[in-house]
């Protein structure tokens, strides 16, 4: 049996002035899978994410959602397509001047889906479902711990029950600990809602938490895709150069000695 | 470098900048006149821009109409010419001043917070996240800026015209020893519709460029806190040189014998 492709990128080709950061990028999501990307620094993973977000726009290549193209597409159909994806954001990204329960139902009141009072009901399930209590609601961002704005912008990814969500270095500045919790809570959240994923990390204990599928990105192209339990064993050089957190091998830091 | 180079490249930035701007102006003017509307945004930028800026724009306007009225007996004095201080000073305020003052006043406390805010949303990916939430960034946070700084400015300077005549009266009456009530049929005796208006509409004219400029440079800063940094120094520097330049323009359009 063959089904499309939940998200699809062929010979996706992006720079920014002289800097090429995406080389030709294929990549296939299928629907319900979570599929981890990991990579160094500036290899171009986030790029990757905001290209199909549609906040950058590819030089060249196809990016299709549902098998709908939707490099320059018309805004209609680009709210379309974003109404079915959540995001993560690395930093949270969370509004500074809205209390945490408008954050969370900020997408279900702009999009119109529902009133506020009713927004708000949702939020407050929404973040019960990450752990969080109702007193936190009206608190402003800042107000909360780091953990605690990662929970908050999960519930915001996933409140609007998307059919995508995607993950940006969802433990990054978290201790171990609550990384796990983290992560954990992206795994029950994608498989409640049925949900396809995308994560993008250096966190291998995320990677191996998470994902169903692994894919390896290096100077804008995907080098390796793999099963997670290839990670181990990963038959490429660089993938297990990077696994292992080895400084020597083929992927060489431009340090200066 | 070759002179001729450094110019091109100077003549070229400049043009390259004042593009932008149109074109981010345009957008800005597109989504103020098309729905959806966010009436709370507006209701916030309404109050912030103009409520808030009221205690500074009446300190300016009072000072500058009561040195005015000094300033302008002490030169008056010379031809015998004493009378003519309650005209100055009423036409002086509601051409010229108040307009011009309150639009730096405007520039550097609401211009800069807007570049700063707008800039700190940039710089931590919460204008990408508006875009994922089903919101037109353009919309949600530029055209409230931009409707609010175009109808509070002049109401801003309506204020300022009767504090700075006040102040000129004040100093008239209690300093010089003005008639209170020569001084106030001479001041309603010299100042024309025209006159008012001219200053309500170079103040609308102001609160655009502010609101503008500081959403530019907001919108397209880059790079951290530096970048935020510099996009308010950039906000409120070219808000008060277009000021005066457009101030020049509209004083030519509406005085021009």
């Amino acid at each position: 049996m063959s089904s499309e492709p939940k998200i699809s990128c062929e010979d996706v080709h992006l720079a920014f002035g002289p800097k090429q950061v995406l080389r030709g990028v294929d990549l296939a999501v299928d629907p319900g899978e979570s599929l981890v990307i990991i990579g160094g620094s500036g290899s171009g993973k986030s790029v990757l994410i905001k290209t199909v977000l549609g906040i950058t726009r590819p030089d060249k290549g196809v990016v299709a959602v549902d098998g709908e193209d939707i490099v320059g597409a018309s805004a209609r159909l680009r709210n379309t397509v974003n109404a079915k994806i959540g995001m993560l954001f690395q930093g949270g990204a969370l509004f500074d001047s809205l209390p945490v329960w408008e954050n969370v139902g900020f997408g279900l009141i702009q999009s119109g889906a529902m009133d506020r009072q009713q927004a708000r009901v949702k939020a407050i399930d929404t973040l019960a479902r990450v752990g969080l209590d109702e007193h936190v609601s009206t608190l402003l961002p800042v107000e909360l711990s780091g953990g605690m704005q990662k929970r908050v912008a999960l519930a915001r990814a996933i409140a609007d029950e998307p059919e995508i969500i995607f993950f940006d270095e969802p433990t990054t500045g978290l201790d171990p600990i609550m990384s796990d919790v983290i992560n954990k809570l992206i795994v029950e959240c994608v498989r409640d809602l049925g949900a396809t994923a995308v994560t993008i990390t250096h966190d291998m204990r995320s990677a191996r938490t998470i994902a169903d599928k692994v894919a390896m990105i290096y100077e804008g192209r995907i080098i390796w895709i793999g099963g997670v339990k290839d990670l181990d064993a990963p038959d490429h050089e660089m993938v297990d150069q990077f696994v292992h957190g080895r400084a020597e091998g083929p992927i060489q830091m431009a340090v200066r000695r | 470098m070759n002179p001729l180079a450094s110019i091109g490249a100077v003549v070229l930035a400049f043009f390259t900048a004042t593009g932008r701007v149109a074109i981010f102006a345009g957008r800005a003017l597109y989504h103020v006149v098309t729905p959806p509307m966010h009436f709370r945004q507006m209701l916030r930028q309404l109050v912030d821009v103009g409520y808030y800026s009221l205690p500074v724009v009446a300190l300016t306007t009072l000072f500058s109409g009561m040195v005015l009225a000094l300033q302008s007996y002490t030169g008056f004095a010379r031809f015998s010419a004493e009378g003519a201080v309650a005209s100055v000073v009423v036409l002086s305020m509601t051409r010229e001043l108040a307009p011009v003052l309150a639009g730096l006043m405007v520039a550097g406390r609401v211009g800069a917070a807007m570049a700063a805010e707008i800039g700190t949303m940039r710089v931590t990916e919460q204008i990408d996240a508006l875009s994922t939430l089903s919101t037109n960034p353009m919309k949600y946070l530029v055209a409230p800026r931009i409707i609010a700084g175009v109808l509070t400015l002049p109401l801003l300077v309506l204020v300022g015209d009767i504090i700075g005549v006040m102040g000129g009266y004040l100093v008239g009456v209690y300093r010089l020893d003005f008639n209170p009530s020569a001084y106030v049929q001479q001041t309603w005796a010299f100042v024309e519709t025209l006159d008012v208006m001219s200053g309500l509409v170079k103040a609308a004219v102001f609160g655009f460029i502010v609101t503008l400029m500081g959403c530019y440079h907001g919108y397209n800063s880059r790079g951290g806190a530096q970048g935020v940094g510099i996009a308010t120094t950039n906000a409120v520097v070219s808000s008060a040189i277009l000021i005066l330049v457009a101030n020049y323009v509209l004083t030519e359009s509406f005085f021009n014998k």
